[in-house]
C-alpha cells in the first residue's frame, strides 16, 4: 500500500472527525433556536432556573463564541457535563460502553457466522428448496423492526429468560455466577438482534458466491477434478468473501445505533439504553455527546474497512 | 408525440410489464401493496375516526380479542383493529414521503456532481461523509431538536438516507454521459438543459424508481423506530407509536399479544411487499443487475 495513499485516508478521516465536531454544535445549538428551552420542554421551570442552564451550556455567549469552546473542549476530550445524570459525558459513555460491546459483539459475531454459513450453501445450491427458504427467511427478517421481534421474544419467552437489565441484584459476588447471570440476561437481546442483522450477511455472501461461481478458476478446479466441497471450501467461499468483510466493518460501526432499539426494549445498560435516556430528557449535552462519539467512531471503521479491503484483494490495490 | 413513437412507448411498457410479472414474488409484492393501499384509502370510508380518541374509547382497557373488537382493545379501551387500519395510513405517507423526499435530494446531488465535474470533489465528499454517519442516531438528533410532527419525522429520514442513492445516481450519470450519443448531442449545440433532461435523466430513470422503492421499505422502518423510541407525532396513531404505547404501558407483561402483533405485522407486510417489488423491478429494468433473484 502506497504512503500516499495512507497520507490521504488518513487526511480524509481527520477532515471527517473535525467535520463530526462542527455538526454536532450546529445540531443542538443552532438548529434548535434555544436549546434552553428544547430541553425544558414542558417542565415548570423558574426563570432563574433558565438564566442558570443558559450559562450552564453557555448559550448565553455569542454563537463563534460557544462554537470555539465547544471544538477546543472536544479536542481536550471534554463534552459537557450531562443535564440529567450531573456527571461529564465522557464518563458515563465510559461506564455504558462495555454492556455494549459485549451484547453487539457476541451477537455480530453470531449474526456473520450464521448468515455466511447460510448464504454460503444458498448459493452453492441456487434455486434449490433449502436456498429459497432460507432466502425468504432473510428478506421477511429483515421487514423486521428489531424492537417489534424484541417484545414478542420477550413475551413469548415468559419468565424464561430475563427481559430486562444486566444482572440479578442478588448473584454472588464470585466470577462464575456473575458471568452466567450476565449471559443469561444476554440471552433474549442477542437473539432479537442476530435474527435482524444475520440477513444482511446472507443475503451479501449469497450473491458474491453467486458471482464467483461462474468464474474461469473455478471452472479450472473442477477440470482438475477437485471434489465439489473443497472448489467450495478453497476456491469460492475465500473470494466471495472479500465484500462481507468489508461489510463487518462497516456494519461494526453502526451496531451500536443497531443497539439502540434493543437495550431499549430489554432495559440493557449499554450506549443505546443511554441514547434513548439522553433523548427522553431531552439532555443535549448528552446527546451531543454520543453523536460525536458514535458518529467518529463509524467514521473510524469505514477508514479501516477501506484499508483493510485492499490489503485483503489484490485487485483493489491494482486499479 | 408521433403515433409510431407513442406504438413503440406502449409495446417497450408491455414488454416491461410482462418480464415484471414473470418475477412470482414481485407480482406477490404488488398485490400485497395494491390491497394495503385499498385498505388505507378506504379507512374514512368504512370506518368511524371517532373510535380513535382515547374520550372516546367504547372498551375496557386490554381485552382480548372478542365479537365486538376483532383484535381486542389496547391500554385505553381503543379497538386495536381501528388504530391498525388508521396507523396504515400514517406509516404509508410518511415512508413514500420520506422515500420520495430522499430519493429527490439524491438524485440531484448525483446527477450534479457527474455533470458538473467542478462540483464534484465537495459533492462526493459530503456524500461520503453522510454514508458514513450513523442515520439512526443522526435522524435522532433532527427529531429530538425540531418540533414534534410529522414533517420532522419526513425530514430526519430524507436527510439521512439521500447519500446512497446520491452515490449510485453518480456512477449512472457518468457511465450514460461517457456514451458517444451524449458526445453527439452536445457537439450539435446541446446545452446542458439539454443533455441532463433529454439524455441523463432518462437514462437514470429506471435506477432511481427502483431506488425509491426500497427506499419506502427502509424508511417505513424507519419511521417505526423513531415513533417506537417516542419521537413520532403525538397527535396521530402510527404502527410505531402503536408500539411505543405497547412497550411503555405494559402490553408484554399483561400478555396483550393483540396489541403487539398486528402494528408490527403490518410494518413486515409493507417493507416485505416494496422490497419484493424492488428487487423485481431491479432485474427487470436494471438487466446488468441481473440473475440476482
Amino acid at each position: 500500500m502506497s504512503t500516499r495513499y495512507l497520507l490521504g485516508k488518513l487526511a480524509g478521516a481527520a477532515t471527517s472527525l473535525v467535520l463530526v465536531v462542527v455538526l454536532g454544535f450546529l445540531l443542538f445549538r443552532v438548529i434548535p433556536g434555544d436549546p434552553v428551552v428544547a430541553m425544558t420542554r414542558g417542565r415548570p421551570v423558574t426563570r432563574d432556573q433558565l438564566a442558570a442552564l443558559r450559562a450552564e451550556l453557555g448559550v448565553d455567549r455569542p454563537v463563534h463564541e460557544q462554537f470555539t469552546a465547544w471544538v477546543a473542549d472536544a479536542l481536550r476530550g471534554d463534552l459537557g457535563t450531562s443535564y440529567t445524570f450531573r456527571r461529564p459525558v465522557l464518563e458515563l459513555i465510559g461506564e455504558r460502553l462495555w454492556p455494549t460491546v459485549l451484547l453487539a459483539g457476541t451477537a455480530t459475531l453470531l449474526a456473520v457466522a450464521l448468515g455466511l454459513w447460510l448464504g454460503a450453501r444458498g448459493a452453492w445450491r441456487h434455486d434449490s428448496a433449502f436456498d429459497r427458504i432460507s432466502t425468504g427467511a432473510a428478506l421477511a427478517q429483515w421487514a423486521m423492526p428489531t424492537f417489534w421481534l424484541g417484545l414478542l421474544l420477550s413475551m413469548v419467552t415468559g419468565d424464561l429468560f430475563p427481559s430486562g437489565g444486566m444482572r440479578y441484584p442478588d448473584t454472588p459476588p464470585d466470577f462464575p455466577s456473575q458471568a452466567l447471570d450476565v449471559a443469561h440476561h444476554m440471552v433474549l437481546p442477542v437473539l432479537t438482534m442476530v435474527s435482524v442483522v444475520y440477513a444482511q450477511y446472507l443475503l451479501v455472501m449469497r450473491s458474491s458466491l453467486l458471482e464467483e461461481k461462474h468464474a474461469d478458476y473455478i471452472t479450472t478446479a473442477r477440470a482438475k477434478g477437485l471434489r465439489d466441497d473443497l472448489v467450495r471450501r478453497r476456491h469460492a467461499v475465500p473470494n466471495a468473501l472479500l465484500p462481507t468483510v468489508t461489510l463487518v466493518f462497516l456494519h461494526l460501526g453502526l451496531v451500536v445505533s443497531g443497539a439502540i432499539t434493543v437495550e431499549t426494549v430489554f432495559s440493557w445498560p449499554g450506549l443505546g439504553l443511554l441514547t434513548y435516556e439522553a433523548l427522553t430528557g431531552p439532555d443535549l449535552q448528552l446527546l451531543q455527546g454520543v453523536f460525536v462519539l458514535l458518529a467518529g467512531a463509524v467514521v473510524l471503521m469505514n477508514v479501516l474497512a477501506d484499508l483493510l479491503h485492499r490489503v485483503l484483494d489484490p485487485r483493489v490495490r491494482a486499479s | 408525440m408521433s403515433a409510431l413513437v407513442r406504438r413503440r412507448r406502449l409495446a417497450a411498457a408491455a414488454a416491461t410489464w410482462r418480464s415484471f410479472a414473470a418475477h412470482r414474488a414481485g407480482l406477490a409484492g404488488l398485490v400485497l401493496l395494491g390491497a394495503i393501499a385499498a385498505l388505507a384509502l378506504l379507512a374514512p370510508l368504512l370506518t368511524d375516526a371517532g373510535g380513535l380518541d382515547v374520550t372516546k374509547a367504547t372498551g375496557a382497557p386490554y381485552r382480548p380479542p372478542s365479537s365486538e373488537h376483532w383484535l381486542g382493545t389496547d391500554n385505553s379501551g381503543r379497538s386495536v383493529l381501528l388504530l391498525t387500519w388508521w396507523g396504515t395510513r400514517v406509516s404509508l405517507v410518511v415512508g413514500l414521503a420520506a422515500a420520495v423526499l430522499s430519493v429527490l435530494i439524491g438524485t440531484v446531488v448525483g446527477v450534479t456532481a457527474a455533470h458538473f465535474r467542478r462540483t464534484e470533489g465537495p459533492l462526493m465528499g459530503a456524500t461520503d461523509f453522510f454514508l458514513a454517519l450513523p442515520s439512526l442516531v443522526l435522524a435522532i438528533a433532527l427529531s429530538t431538536v425540531l418540533p414534534r410532527g410529522l414533517s420532522t419525522i419526513v425530514l430526519a429520514i430524507a436527510v439521512t438516507s439521500w447519500p446512497s442513492t446520491a452515490r449510485v445516481v453518480r456512477a449512472q450519470t457518468l457511465a450514460v454521459e461517457a456514451r458517444p450519443f451524449v458526445e453527439r448531442a452536445r457537439a450539435l449545440g446541446g446545452g446542458h438543459a439539454h443533455v441532463v433532461g433529454r439524455h441523463v435523466l432518462p437514462a437514470v430513470l429506471p435506477l432511481v424508481l427502483v431506488n425509491t422503492t426500497l427506499a419506502v421499505a427502509s424508511a417505513i422502518i424507519s419511521e417505526s423506530t423513531l415513533s417506537f423510541l417516542g419521537l413520532g407525532d403525538p397527535t396521530r396513531v402510527s404502527w410505531g407509536s402503536m408500539l411505543h404505547a405497547a412497550s411503555s404501558y405494559g402490553a408484554v407483561s399483561q400478555r396483550a399479544w393483540w396489541f403487539i402483533l398486528p402494528p408490527g405485522l403490518g410494518v413486515v407486510a409493507v417493507v416485505l411487499a416494496f422490497t419484493l417489488c424492488g428487487r423485481a423491478m431491479e432485474s427487470v429494468l436494471i438487466p446488468r443487475l441481473g440473475g440476482r433473484r
